[in-house]
């Protein structure tokens, strides 16, 4: 019984000190750019899964479009560069800004940085890892509007390996469905998307599409 | 996992998610992201008849949801229309796009011009 009580404290604080602490974003740039449409672009991929970069595309519309943003439809886009002789991310990377004005018309660019991606096999167990950064540049002035970190990882063996918070949640969450496929960097990125653009003191601001919900 | 311990990440889980998170859509998504995903890892699998399948499939049951199509379905339909050499219909999905959504106006402005008037 003592131990539960210590564990409620514990959680507790840990609810109560994780929201306090955490230092709001400044978000003077964004709201004075208040983009409207938002331009994906295939991510810059330095773990060494191949596949990462386009795994994680396929993730990234609904969350933006979610909090209210024109999102450009990521799989058109691809195609439209890759016809007009940018065949790789890091090259549709490369495009300036005046480039994506003329062509695309978008307000902002999302640059998505993949660090490490996929599957990690331990001795006794194996865990899923999602790690990058994503910038929200503005395309008239280039300056940077918001950024965050796009961090989760899940282990289907954490019961007593201390995932804490984060960890006990990403396994509710992702548990009831990876038995059924075989590919769990999706689940994760969502995950890390959704603390990413979510987070109540970091995440990105709501665009001009969100429908607010009556206040109760 | 210990008895106790579950109740505390049940207990947690559900705080989190009733304080937090809403997972309530504005728009209908159905199958569009599954759809992305394949187009990279399984292409086979979605030749443009069958994606133009599965999009109609989704804008009708985002009509009976009572919820909107999300950005970029109908430019994404507009493409696999092209691809599949129907032009009509991929102008008219263009078009729709540019309706529902006026900030992808310059995006597929340019995508008529360049692909669909064209060639």
């Amino acid at each position: 019984m003592n131990t539960y009580i210590l564990k409620f404290v514990l959680v507790s604080m840990i609810l109560l000190t994780g929201c306090a602490s955490v230092e709001p974003y400044n978000y003077g740039a964004l709201k004075q750019a208040a983009p409207r449409s938002i331009l994906v672009l295939p991510p810059m991929n330095s773990s060494i899964e191949v596949s990462a970069p386009y795994t994680y595309l396929s993730t990234v519309t609904k969350p933006l479009a979610e909090k209210g943003y024109y999102v450009f439809p990521v799989a058109v886009v691809d195609t439209f560069l890759k016809e007009n002789g940018l065949p790789t991310p890091a090259e549709m990377n490369d495009i300036a800004l005046d480039k994506i004005d003329e062509i695309i018309g978008a307000d902002a660019v999302l640059y998505v940085d993949i660090q490490d991606w996929g599957q990690k096999f331990q001795i006794l167990s194996s865990v899923t890892v999602v790690q990058g950064n994503v910038r929200l540049v503005s395309v008239k002035t280039g300056e940077l509007l918001w950024a965050a970190p796009i961090n989760a990882e899940y282990n289907p063996n954490n019961n007593n390996s201390g995932g804490g918070l984060l960890g006990a949640l990403v396994v509710a969450v992702v548990s009831q469905i990876a038995g059924e496929i075989s590919d769990n960097t999706p689940l994760v990125a969502r995950m890390a998307n959704n603390l990413a653009f979510n987070s109540a003191k970091r995440g990105l601001l709501n665009g001009p599409y969100k429908i607010e919900k009556a206040a109760k | 996992m210990k008895m106790e311990n579950k109740i505390i990440v049940i207990c947690v889980t559900a705080l989190l998610l009733a304080g937090c998170a809403s997972t309530e859509t504005q728009y209908y998504w159905g199958e569009y992201e599954d759809l992305v995903y394949k187009i990279h890892h399984t292409p086979s699998e979605v030749p443009p008849n069958v994606q133009i399948e599965k999009l109609l499939a989704d804008i009708d049951k985002a009509g009976a949801s009572g919820k909107p199509v999300p950005p970029g379905i109908y430019a994404h339909l507009g493409l696999m229309y092209a691809a599949d050499g129907n032009k009509e219909l991929a102008l008219q999905s263009l078009i729709k796009e540019k309706e529902l959504f006026p900030e992808s106006a310059v995006f597929i402005d340019g995508i008529i011009k360049r692909s669909i008037t064209n060639s």
